[in-house]
């Protein structure tokens, strides 16, 4: 079995404006593994997203750490990276998928600038072979290349999302945060884009962080699951057993409480 | 033990041992109602073996059939197996490992079918040939290769459907709207396509007509002979004295 490709360890945060003493994140503990999909779900201020941002480096966790390795394999301490080098991080070895696209995306460029950024940070300048990469990465999320030039301003809520999904993975991730990424969109719009994003974490054998409130998205995409509430991790398994064996109490009642989970 | 070729082999061991299995749920919304629903289960199938678990309904067949699968936990006891490299407790592994044993080992055709909305049947079928046997990390976003990968897959699950008699016109369309006997086919062809070295069918032929039963007994016939050990809770009669070796009773 393969070595972890990330280790979180005993992570809590409390937010300053917290009025009292409660954790938005208590004593998180997981390791994630390269080529596996992992589903964060709980209810809305379980604290999924919290974690999720500390895992991103976004917010300096209270205590714990974010150990990642890199593709030289060596172990970083996230947190104990400068901000420099968290940027590079970000922006080569990682991915961020934000549930509201336009914050994910720049609204004031064509699509395919938007797919080429990332190449360009690391130093590809050569017009034509941007262009050609921007086209198949269109081609991969099933955008309309004839649309290469567009402002995402004028694509649809889905569009936007495909193309954010493209500009990630351009360069070739070997993490991928997701926050809600389907959360916004119709529900046929959500079956495509959920097929698409499977396809591809396998092809790419990448390691995707998914934060969902619908264990539908997570029964579909993920491998493993972990049930968050109260900024608790109180169960975490493959998703399947999370969902049909649930053993923590709120689990039950979480997977009692769907239509059709 | 050292011996993993296919074949039933008096002296080899058994590709499946089940010592001591013990499940039981606790149904925290029902003030913590507990239910023993298997004790001290134990049995062995050996490959190129069909066994058939009987007994009452509510005895567990379909618990036992989801610990050997590991959608559900098991509390004690051991599920030995003889993986294609080598033996492991089902019972006592890492999600990555049960899932990489999924991938190629093991298959589970359940009553029912899930798969991602809107994808094709034939790509259902194909994905999980292509997921069997992964294209190697240094060509994975060659779409050429992978494009041929798919479509080499997706003869092999035509294959499957047409001997399954599901109507042409069905094939490129996702499941999500085919009647009850249809989506079956698509699952037995899901369950069917990659060579496992564990098959667990549970109703296999519930909502199949006398000549799509026939098919299956067919296809589980082969899938013996090529040296899978096969776990079945069968209900009709006919299909289950056509494959079964032997019975196993719960309860």
């Amino acid at each position: 079995m393969s070595e972890p490709l990330l280790r979180v360890r005993g992570l809590s945060h409390r937010f300053a404006s917290a009025r009292d003493e409660r954790l938005a994140v208590r004593d998180a503990e997981f390791d994630l593994f390269p080529g596996e999909v992992v589903a964060i779900v709980g209810e809305s201020g379980s604290g999924k997203s919290t974690l999720l941002n500390c895992i991103a480096g976004r917010i300096t966790p209270t205590h714990g750490q974010v150990h990642y390795r890199d593709a030289a394999d060596r172990w970083l301490d996230v947190h104990a990276l400068t901000e420099r080098q968290q940027r590079v991080l970000a922006r080569t070895e990682w991915g961020f998928v934000e549930q509201n696209a336009s914050d994910g995306l720049r609204l004031d460029v064509s699509a395919g600038a938007n797919i080429g950024e990332r190449l360009m940070g690391q130093g590809e300048r050569h017009y034509g072979r941007l262009r050609a990469t921007a086209q198949r990465w269109m081609e991969r999320v099933e955008l309309d290349t004839a649309r290469i030039d567009d402002s995402p301003r004028a694509f649809s809520g889905g569009m936007r999302q495909r193309l954010q999904i493209a500009r990630n993975l351009v360069t070739r991730p070997r993490l991928v945060l997701l926050d809600e990424p389907t959360s916004g969109l119709d529900v046929s719009v959500q079956a495509r884009l959920l097929d698409l994003m499977r396809t591809l974490a396998t092809r790419m054998h990448l390691c995707a962080l998914i934060v969902t409130h619908d264990l539908g998205v997570a029964r579909l995409l993920a491998q493993r699951t972990l049930v968050m509430r109260h900024g608790q991790v109180v169960e975490q398994g493959l998703t399947d057993r999370v969902l049909d064996d649930p053993q923590h109490p709120y689990t039950q009642l979480l997977v009692s409480s769907v239509v059709m989970p | 033990m050292n011996e993993h070729d296919g074949k039933a082999n008096d002296g080899a061991p058994p590709r499946l041992s089940v010592r001591g299995l013990a499940k039981h749920f606790t149904l925290h919304l029902r003030g913590g109602a507990r239910l023993q629903v298997l004790r001290d289960t134990a049995f062995d199938v050996r490959a190129g073996e069909c066994v058939a678990l009987a007994g009452a309904s509510g005895r567990g067949k379909s618990t036992l059939m989801k610990c050997l699968f590991g959608s559900y936990g098991s509390d004690a006891g051991s599920l030995r197996f003889d993986s294609s490299d080598g033996p492991v407790d089902i019972a006592n592994i890492p999600p990555q490992r049960l899932l990489q044993l999924r991938r190629r080992d093991i298959a589970y055709v359940s009553q029912f079918l899930r798969a991602v909305p809107r994808v094709p049947a034939l790509d259902v079928v194909a994905q999980r040939l292509v997921d069997a046997d992964p294209a190697p990390p240094s060509d994975d976003l060659d779409d050429d290769a992978h494009a041929r990968r798919m479509a080499a897959a997706r003869d092999v699950a035509r294959g499957l459907f047409a001997r399954l008699n599901l109507p042409p016109a069905l094939w490129d369309l996702p499941p999500a709207t085919f009647s009850g006997g249809e989506q079956q086919r698509v699952n037995i062809a899901r369950g069917f396509v990659q060579p496992a070295r564990l098959l667990l069918l549970d109703e296999p032929t519930a909502s199949l007509d006398a000549a799509n039963r026939r098919v299956v007994i067919e296809l589980v016939h082969e899938a013996k002979a090529q040296g899978a050990a096969v776990v079945g809770i069968f209900h009709d009669e006919e299909v289950r004295d056509a494959v079964a070796d032997r019975r196993v009773e719960l309860g």
